[in-house]
């Protein structure tokens, strides 16, 4: 086919790829991106067939994982639904890690893997180098030799003491897997060989750490009188993993360690799950630039940009809410909407816009951009960024729902009146702090019956879902004891409660 | 720095183990989804994978989360109509207006089961793995081939039976002419030069055409010393032996419907004879299946009614085993088929009809089976068919049967069945 395009250069127009095509886009992406001034770790790409990718997809996106029923499962039903053509797989999975992996599957054409190198290895992983969530809560060198870590403590624990034991263990731990993480403080970095040479001291030490809490050396008598028992824990603790980790009465050892490990990986993706709109709109803002720039140049073609605006195109629609295929809003439109919009308002601002954003308004859209990606996440970033125009084109409305009222309310919409709060809404409902309950370990009965209580608190009188009392069971298992579940209202009273009972006799 | 790596050929199947762990954990589930496919199955449609499905609840993996009650306040895209302040009824179920309801966060669980496909292989280990019998897909079992010779082009050394007249000549001549050749040529040249010499008019004397002449003699005696046939222009026709391929073969299912052949006892038969299917298989290419019931009377019927068919009555042995004999006669009576005949019964039959069929076995169907299978499914004590049978396996080495008592007998009982014959 001749080629007229007049970059020497420039891509052949064909769907095919090659391994030294592969290396010729991206060393194209590469150079555009460096030109935009993308930060990234270093890129590694794999070639991997669709079986891999499934395998990829449904091991929490690791390249290395434990062995779990639960994997086997998301396996199963993502090979049925791929096998019948109900779903196209992720054509891209990026891991957080330095170097920064990630997958491009055979099946893909040559511009889908340029369109993936964009998007995974340049977009997300300046993401990942860049956020400030990701900088505090994730250590990218180490966490592949953790995860190697993991793999293979776990499975000498499954030779020591059954695969059964160490499966019950991990389903309690998974199920309050997303309880597993600190909000506010910073872990350690360690690396693997520290890791290692900590693991068998902190056992030493936790072990005797639970013992000194249920010490039942009798107290010298007027100390008791007098001082009505401390509180334990003195506070409460939001992360109820890390809690039973370290008190837990009657875990053993490496059951601590296996806590540890789900805890690890939950603290892990927590920053993915406050970062999804950021972190894809990003993501696909790249890609759509980074691509359009080449086209510019000369180095793609026409039939090139037809087929990736085609998968853009998919990737970023947005169905109303009416629409039967409506399933909530859809991150990358709102995410590379917010981006596209920011570059919008520093390249060619309105009078709306200098009023909503004078610091933003023609200033450099690389170095704003680069700011919003580092400083917010999804929750602060919308309450920051999302502009009337936005609001405006998604037609978004606020919807009431207070099950005190027969009928819904329209509480605001697209409006000058409605622009805050539908903007304030929207940040709200990004705040995993809300679309989770609050659940906190509040107390232990450090003097009779060990039982444990934790303690809900309400977001606007919602209560907890039908699966509480399992999740609970769970909670029983982990804990050795009694659990009790109380859900206290705004003012701070139980209004309900929720028991799981252990046999005395533990396990 | 970059890397491109190609891991495709790496690391395959990673999930299996997962997936195995999966199965390992509805290995009750699986079973039973396992053993309703045998029920709903036909015997010779058995060798597939199966469709599985475990009810969403069991497999449901609880999480802490938000059920609907107190105040929700959500933002949707894509308003038409509404104004702010506007109130409209609470749609029924989740869509419309609210867009929270994640699948596996809500209290509501879909009641839609998790489905998944089983491959053949997993299918297989499951259905021997009720059976008892962790191996068995490894075990050889026994197989009786046939040989035929055949011809294979010519070989070299054979009996003399086996000469292949045309081919040797062949090569004989050619050795002759091989061999015979460059004396012809000396000779015909000589000749020539003798012919020259008479035409010089040089006399019959002459030393000159003596010796010619004698120098032609000889190499004519050269020529004729040339043997006409030597060993090795022997050529034999080459026969070997092949296994015959035993192409088809047709199995009999004999089964007895009377009143105390219950649900249980025909999945146990099912069993018995989905094994023996299994078994034909290894070693024939196409097999009927032929499905007899009876009770006091018989009849050919189809697979679903030999399994379904809620018609019973008493017990007339004999008259299946009448009518096997017609069956075989009138469709299978030429030598290309092998007839292999599984019974199975509960050894309940009318005292009388014992001896009769005992009689119809021995002169009648062995000699034109292959093997004769009677399974008595039973925990009782053996039944006059039994003794009467026991007669029949004394003097037939065809002839073999065994006691059924659960379901878990079934692979040792067919083991001991199909264990080889010495012959």
């Amino acid at each position: 086919m001749p080629d007229d395009r007049t970059n020497p250069r420039a891509l052949p127009e064909q769907s095919e790829w090659t391994f030294d095509l592969i290396e010729q886009a991206h060393e194209e992406i590469r150079r555009v991106a460096k030109k935009f001034g993308l930060d990234t770790y270093p890129n590694q790409l794999e070639i991997i067939t669709a079986e891999q990718m499934m395998d990829a997809y449904t091991s929490v996106g690791m390249p290395v994982s434990y062995n779990h029923w639960s994997f086997g499962k998301h396996f199963l039903s993502t090979e049925k639904s791929y096998k019948r053509g109900q779903m196209g797989l992720a054509y891209e999975i990026v891991i957080n890690s330095d170097p920064c992996i990630a997958y491009l599957m055979e099946e893909n054409s040559l511009t889908m893997q340029a369109l993936v190198i964009a998007h995974a290895a340049y977009g997300h992983n300046s993401f990942f180098k860049g956020n400030y969530l990701f900088r505090t809560w994730t250590d990218a060198e180490a966490i592949v030799d953790y995860m190697v870590f993991a793999k293979n403590y776990i499975a000498e624990c499954e030779q020591r003491y059954g695969i059964d034991a160490v499966e019950d263990l991990l389903d309690s731990c998974h199920a309050i897997q997303n309880y597993g993480v600190d909000r506010y403080k910073r872990p350690a970095k360690l690396s693997v060989a520290q890791e290692a040479a900590r693991q068998k001291e902190r056992e030493e030490y936790a072990q005797s750490q639970v013992n000194a809490l249920w010490r039942t050396v009798p107290r010298r008598e007027e100390e008791e009188r007098n001082a009505p028992p401390p509180r334990f824990p003195p506070e409460p603790e939001e992360n109820l993993l890390y809690f039973i980790e370290k008190y837990a009465p009657l875990l053993e050892p490496w059951q601590r360690e296996l806590v540890r490990i789900t805890r690890k990986i939950s603290q892990y993706f927590y920053p993915q799950r406050q970062t999804q709109v950021m972190n894809e709109g990003w993501a696909t803002f790249w890609h759509y630039t980074i691509l359009q720039e080449l086209y510019k140049e000369g180095i793609v073609g026409d039939g090139f940009m037809l087929e990736f605006l085609q998968s853009h195109t998919n990737v970023v629609y947005q169905p109303a809410a009416t629409s039967p295929y409506y399933s909530g809003i859809n991150p990358y439109a709102l995410g590379f909407a917010m981006m596209s919009d920011i570059r919008r308002i520093c390249e060619n601002p309105t009078e709306e816009d200098r009023a909503w954003f004078p610091d933003m308004a023609g200033s450099d859209w690389i170095k704003t951009l680069d700011f919003a990606m580092r400083n917010f996440k999804d929750e602060s970033f919308i309450a920051q960024y999302l502009s009337p125009k936005l609001i405006r084109d998604f037609h978004f409305f606020a919807v009431l729902d207070d099950d005190r009222s027969d009928k819904l309310t329209i509480s605001a919409i697209h409006d000058e009146a409605g622009y805050r709060y539908v903007r304030q809404q929207l940040a709200e409902q990004y705040n995993i702090g809300n679309r989770e309950p609050n659940i906190q370990v509040w107390q232990v009965n450090t003097r009779d019956d060990r039982a444990l209580t934790l303690r809900h608190t309400q977001f606007q009188r919602r209560p907890l879902n039908g699966q509480a009392q399992e999740v609970l069971k769970h909670v029983a298992r982990l804990w050795g004891f009694d659990v009790r579940l109380e859900t206290v209202d705004s003012t701070g009273h139980v209004v309900s409660f929720l028991d799981c009972r252990r046999e005395k006799r533990h396990r | 720095m970059t890397y491109l790596i190609d891991r495709r050929l790496q690391g395959k199947n990673k999930s299996a183990v997962n997936r195995e762990r999966f199965l390992r954990r509805y290995k009750a589930q699986i079973k039973d989804a396992v053993g309703r496919a045998i029920k709903g199955r036909s015997i010779t449609d058995i060798e597939n994978g199966e469709k599985v499905s475990i009810p969403v609840k069991d497999v449901n993996e609880p999480h802490f989360g938000h059920a609907h009650g107190g105040v929700w306040e959500t933002i949707n895209p894509g308003n038409t109509e509404y104004q702010k302040g506007d109130q409209f009824n609470r749609p029924r179920s989740g869509g419309g207006g609210s867009g929270r309801g994640r699948a596996g966060n809500s209290e509501q669980t879909s009641e839609d089961d998790f489905i998944f496909e089983l491959s053949r292989e997993e299918f297989m280990n499951y259905f021997f793995e009720d059976l008892e019998l962790p191996n068995m897909v490894k075990t050889q079992l026994t197989q009786t081939i046939d040989f035929k010779t055949q011809r294979a082009g010519y070989n070299v050394s054979g009996t003399p039976s086996n000469i292949h007249v045309l081919r040797s000549l062949r090569g004989a001549l050619g050795r002759r002419i091989a061999v015979g050749g460059p004396s012809r040529r000396a000779a015909s040249e000589l000749q020539q030069e003798l012919e020259a010499l008479f035409d010089a008019e040089v006399p019959e004397d002459d030393p000159r055409v003596v010796e010619i002449r004698k120098k032609i003699h000889h190499l004519h005696t050269r020529i004729n010393a040339i043997p006409f046939i030597d060993p090795f222009d022997l050529r034999y026709s080459n026969r070997i032996k092949v296994p015959k391929p035993s192409t088809q073969a047709v199995m009999f299912c004999v089964m007895d419907v009377s009143g105390s052949m219950d649900e249980t006892r025909k999945d146990t038969a099912k069993r018995f004879f989905i094994l023996l299917y299994l078994f034909l298989k290894r070693v024939y290419e196409r097999i009927d299946v032929v499905f007899i019931r009876h009770h006091t009377a018989a009849a050919e019927v189809d697979e679903d009614e030999f399994f379904h068919s809620r018609e019973s009555g008493g017990t007339v042995v004999s008259s299946a085993l009448h009518l096997l004999q017609k069956v075989i006669a009138e469709r299978y009576s030429s030598s290309d088929w092998n007839a292999y005949v599984a019974q199975a019964s509960d050894g309940d039959n009318w005292d009388n009809d014992s001896v009769l069929c005992k009689q119809l076995l021995n002169n009648g169907i062995m000699p034109k089976v292959q093997y004769y299978t009677y399974v008595e499914i039973t925990d009782g004590p053996p039944q006059n068919l039994w003794e009467q049978y026991t007669e029949v396996a004394a003097h037939h080495a065809n002839f073999a049967m065994q006691k059924i008592v659960t379901p878990a007998d079934i692979y040792p009982v067919f083991r001991e069945l199909f264990k080889k014959q010495p012959k």
